[in-house]
């Protein structure tokens, strides 16, 4: 039962009053895109053990999607934020750079 | 024989007596009784049988960790079978009955399984299964299923309430042991909010059976004088019969209440499931104590030494006359000492140390009691009941040298910390070899959101036997506890306590140590589950070197008590067999609840009516009142068909069918989800939902759109309306309102953040009801108050204004072919319109219809329902919706999946209509079509199936759809349906529009 912190709401939210929505940050491929970039986009998800984004939805609160950066070994979380963003915001990254010194980074070194 | 003592009994009250029944027999014991010291007061000593080989089984512990001890209690609605006599209050009238026996529980025909143990040795389920299949049917599978299971499943509905509790607090500490009460007080005083919760009745623990001396004084004063001063801090709770059952994520954890079993007089509900959210845990959950292993270690009257201990000093009951003591460390001698001073006879302590020179040994010594050292037992002797015991040296191979009359024995293999709730959310343990004993490793607990921590073991469950080690540890635990949460503790103020001093443990696995295969063959590691050394070594021998697949192979641990007793003598004795030591076998999983909870705990008040709410139409009561036959429609109740008095559910669709074909009906369509999309950009975002291009869609108008996900598969369809330029109405499936609302959220959220759209799900706001036939234009017009003319409202079109007085959205849309129209009113006002457009209907011959008449229309005009002719693997061009995709649009949801090569196979399987050689035949739902011979396997070559399937009253024939491969250039073929019994219905390809293919019933 993860306790996750609703950016929007500002409260600290049960995980059965969340959605989850899988990884955070994928970058859509729609008509037109080459069938490599639509495999990625459809179907390959990073399965990390450590750093990890995701998206979750506060369902039974305000409805709002949000992002959480979270080590899926020790399930510390290192911050939520908007959903509304292309990649986790600094003050984010630096926590997790703090905690995990050997974090490569976002985007790094953690593509298939 | 055990007996109750005139003497003793700390926990009972001789003065209340109370009367109850074993197996129809009327016993008595005290309040303040387990039922099984009771039945041990009495004499009854033979509880149950194994689980194998039936064999009798007699009570081993004195708490939960009680293997044998399961009986079914209560009776009718307030039965439960599996409930431990250990941990269940003696109340009066308490009914139990023994299980697992047949006929009874003293004559066993299952008894036989014991000759067969030969047969049933480790892995024998696994090995079984390689027999031919008849030997499993005929043989195995009736002797395995008349022996096995433990206790019969009720058979009426569960009579008690249950109910949920939320609870957050900083400091959650469990157990409610000195260690506990110690951490409890140092943490309260702190002013952090401490719920402290004990499993038990009483709070103390094993305390003050051990003797221990607390500041001086006797371990129950201090204990009482610490209720009273946590008692009068108001940011403490404390609670008893409340177990912790689990540990979870983010310092989430189950507390089970039981507020009645110890008196089911007592109102409200029986069980209450604490949903807690804890900034820390401190576990003070004590040890457990370890069974030896030695042959006949299963014969009733062998128990635990501290069991025995217990059932001594807190009920007042002997667990024999003559109780052999037999021990690996000095801890035993407690149990011995106590039994001699309180006039029982102790024949001898067995000791498997080369010496035993502590203060207990000592003091036994002194009281004239028979110490052997460097001693094992060879075996036990006795049926039901123990009569003695052999004698043999430790170290050799079992030559007896002694045989010894007992009628008890109280064994100690000694104490196992209990890490269970340390271990559930991920804490590590570590051996500790001096003290024979897995124990938290405070470097590796479980981490909470913040990465700390958040679970701290305190005292004996730290791995401190100690009085005085256990209360320092559980200062320091409540201290670090509260300096961790940003308060002040001081964890010198703390009190003292002092127990007898003891000397080291002899690790003891095997007794005695070269005990040959007769002996493993009789020497039981798990009491519940039968499972012997013999079966742990042959796992290891046959190759099975994980402790987890050792676990399952031979079923160790497994039973109802998941191996609190049996788990770590198990594993040492694989570890010995694979040569290896016991940290690298490692233990297996601790999994929660720690000792089972009632499954009305789980279910709380979700059950009956409020298991899941039901969504209810504004027309809902009206036509439950006529004659309703409900179908489940997602949340909803929806009527199947309307029932007149004397007609079967059949002949009512049938006439609701014809009757809309040939006058008019009126259906209840509230059910439909409508969801408003609005704003600058929403004809933009409704061109990337819908397959359609929206964004041209006129004012006034309606278009049916379709909806597909990422892969290209078709997820919803429904009517879209253009209300104004920049409002929108999507009506979704029945089923789909919230998920096709979400979806839109998803996407405006996610990915569209900057697109100016605003969504509302609507649903529940309108009443909407379809006036279908070809007399719905003169019901309208007898409504009056709108012009519905085919001039001023055409197909596909809406207007807006006022029906019957009422204000109303007509659309003009059709899901069955007929002229139709669909009128959407205030919610409110949703069972006025109806009687209101039942009364004009009249003179038409107007009956309201319901969903198998809806479904058998669509059918007929072959429409597709999502959920039927779709599965999630189906794109709409499978189905001969291409019209319906755009190809003015750049891009929408779905569009690149479609592209992909599997999406444009001509050999997908593709909507069909089909018609039965025999057209009375009506092909069962989901039917397989097949081709061609026989594959390799032997199976059919099957090439689709029905989605749809019908009788169709209008055309006096049935029909049905289909997804069959390559569907579309198949038309004219017949086709093979292979049903029951081998039974072929044989059907052709047809278009899958069977009525109207022209579409003039609904353009009038
Ligand atoms: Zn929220």
């Amino acid at each position: 039962m993860l306790s996750l912190h609703c950016p929007y709401c500002g409260v600290d939210v049960d995980e059965t009053d969340l959605t989850p929505g899988g990884e955070a940050h994928l970058v859509r491929s729609g008509s037109g895109s080459d069938d490599a970039d639509f495999e990625a986009y459809l179907f390959m998800r990073k399965n990390p053990r450590g750093v990890h984004f995701e998206r979750w939805r506060h369902s039974f609160g305000c409805g709002k999607w949000f992002h959480a950066a979270r080590a899926t070994d020790t399930l510390e979380v290192f911050g939520t934020y908007s959903a509304q963003t292309k990649e986790p915001p600094q003050d984010v990254q630096e926590r997790i750079r703090a905690r995990r010194p050997d974090w490569k980074g976002f985007g790094k070194g953690d593509r298939i | 024989m055990s007996a109750r003592l005139a003497r003793h009994g700390r926990l009972i009250d001789r003065r209340k007596p109370l009367q109850f029944t074993f197996n129809g027999r009327h016993l008595h014991g005290y309040q303040g009784d387990t039922l099984a010291s009771a039945l041990l007061a009495n004499g009854q000593t033979l509880v149950g049988r194994s689980f194998k080989y039936h064999r009798p089984r007699g009570i081993v512990a004195a708490g939960p960790e009680e293997p044998n001890a399961l009986v079914g209690l209560g009776k009718g609605a307030g039965f439960e079978p599996n409930q431990r006599a250990t941990t269940t209050e003696l109340f009066d009238g308490l009914i139990a009955e023994s299980q697992n026996h047949w006929p009874s529980l003293e004559f066993d025909l299952g008894a036989v399984n014991k000759a067969m143990a030969r047969f049933f040795p480790a892995g024998f389920y696994y090995k079984t299964f390689m027999f031919p299949r008849a030997a499993w049917e005929h043989l195995f599978e009736p002797i395995v299923r008349g022996a096995a299971g433990l206790g019969r499943v009720p058979q009426e509905k569960d009579k008690d309430t249950y109910e949920y509790f939320y609870h957050t607090t900083d400091i959650l500490i469990v157990g409610g042991g000195i260690a506990g009460l110690q951490a409890a007080e140092i943490a309260g005083k702190s002013g952090l909010r401490v719920l402290l919760i004990e499993q038990t009745p009483d709070w103390g623990g094993r305390a003050m059976v051990d003797g221990v001396q607390i500041n001086g004084i006797g371990a129950a004063d201090w204990v009482e004088k610490a209720l009273a001063r946590l008692r009068a801090m108001p940011n403490v709770i404390l609670r008893s019969r409340m177990m912790g059952a689990g540990v979870y994520d983010h310092g989430y954890a189950l507390g089970y209440e039981r507020l009645s079993d110890h008196d089911p007089k007592i109102p409200g509900p029986r069980h209450r499931l604490w949903r807690i959210r804890a900034r820390r845990i401190i576990t003070a959950t004590g040890a457990i104590e370890r069974p030896l292993s030695f042959a006949g270690n299963d014969i009733p009257g062998v128990m635990l030494a501290g069991a025995v201990r217990d059932y001594l000093e807190n009920y007042g009951v002997s667990p024999g006359e003559l109780t052999l003591v037999v021990t690996n460390n000095d801890n035993a001698y407690l149990s011995a000492i106590a039994l001699h001073e309180a006039g029982l006879t102790v024949p001898a302590i067995i000791d498997a140390r080369p010496e035993a020179t502590g203060a207990l040994p000592q003091k036994a010594r002194a009281l004239g009691l028979r110490v052997e050292t460097g001693c094992a037992i060879g075996t036990v002797h006795g049926g039901k009941r123990v009569t003695s015991v052999t004698l043999c040296n430790q170290a050799g191979s079992g030559a007896i040298l002694d045989e010894i009359p007992c009628d008890a024995v109280a064994m100690s293999g000694g104490w196992s910390p209990v890490v269970h709730l340390w271990s559930h959310c991920g804490g590590k343990l570590r051996w500790d070899a001096d003290q024979a004993m897995f124990r938290p490793d405070p470097a590796r607990p479980p981490r909470g959101a913040n990465g700390a921590g958040f679970v701290i073991a305190a005292g004996t469950a730290n791995g401190h036997l100690a009085a005085e080690a256990v209360m320092e540890d559980a200062a320091e635990a409540a201290a670090a506890a509260v300096r961790a949460l940003g308060a002040k503790a001081d964890p010198a103020k703390r009190a003292t306590a002092r127990s007898m001093p003891e000397m080291p443990i002899l690790p003891v696995w095997s007794m005695p140590a070269n005990a040959g295969p007769k002996l493993r063959m009789k020497t039981w590691l798990d009491f519940q589950n039968d499972v012997k050394v013999s079966d742990v070594r042959l796992a290891a021998q046959e190759g099975y070197e994980s402790v987890e697949h050792t676990k399952r192979y031979t079923t160790l641990g497994m039973a109802s008590d998941q191996g609190k007793l049996s788990n770590i003598n198990g594993l040492a004795v694989l570890a010995d067999s694979l040569s290896r030591d016991i940290p690298q076998v490692g233990t297996t999983t601790f999994r929660p609840p720690y000792h089972p909870i009632s499954f009305g705990a789980i279910a709380g008040e979700a059950r009956g009516p409020l298991f899941k709410p039901l969504r209810k139409s504004p027309i809902h009561d009206w036509l439950d009142a006529n004659g309703a036959h409900w179908e489940p429609v997602a949340d909803w109740r929806r009527p199947y068909c309307l029932r007149r008095s004397g007609e079967t559910v059949k002949e009512a669709v049938t006439r609701e069918i014809l009757n809309t074909r040939q006058n008019v009906g009126l259906l209840d369509a509230s059910t439909l989800g409508k969801i408003i999309v609005k704003g600058p950009d929403a004809g933009r975002f409704l061109d990337m939902l819908y397959t359609n291009m929206m964004s041209s869609l006129k004012v006034g108008r309606c278009r049916y759109g379709l909806m597909c996900n990422e892969n290209g598969f078709l997820i919803d369809d429904g009517v879209v309306v253009r209300l104004s330029d920049d409002t929108f109405l999507c009506h979704t499936t029945s089923g789909g309102s919230d998920r096709i609302h979400a979806w839109m959220e998803e996407w405006l959220q996610t990915e569209w953040w900057d697109w100016q759209v605003y969504t509302a799900n609507v649903t529940e706001q309108f009443a909407q009801i379809g006036i279908v036939g070809p007399k719905a234009r003169s019901v309208l017009e007898a409504l009056g108050g709108m012009d519905v003319s085919r001039e001023a409202l055409p197909f596909m079109a809406f207007q807006e204004g006022q029906i019957a007085g009422i204000r109303a959205r007509v659309y003009r849309i059709s899901f069955s072919g007929e002229l139709s129209y669909e009128i959407a009113v205030p919610a409110a006002l949703g069972q006025a319109f109806w009687n209101k457009a039942l009364a004009a209907g009249g003179d038409f011959g107007m009956q309201p219809y319901g969903t198998e008449a809806l479904h058998v229309m669509r059918a007929e005009k072959g429409f597709i329902m999502i959920g039927d002719e779709t599965d999630g693997t189906v794109i709409p061009q499978d189905l001969n919706l291409g019209w319906a995709i755009s190809r003015k649009k750049d891009d929408f949801l779905g569009k690149r999946a479609q592209q992909r090569p599997h999406m444009v196979d001509p050999n997908r399987k593709q909507l069909v209509g089909l018609l039965t050689e025999d057209p009375q035949v009506v092909l069962p739902d989901a039917a397989h079509a097949v081709e061609g011979p026989k594959r390799a396997n032997g199976m059919e070559n099957i090439i689709g199936h029905v989605t749809s399937s019908y009788y169709s009253p209008t055309l006096g024939h049935s029909i049905a759809m289909a997804l069959i491969k390559g569907g579309s250039r198949r038309m004219g073929e017949t086709l093979r349906f292979p049903v029951a019994d081998g039974v072929v219905i044989r059907a052709q390809v047809v278009d899958p529009v069977f009525l109207d293919k022209e579409g003039e019933r609904q353009n009038v």
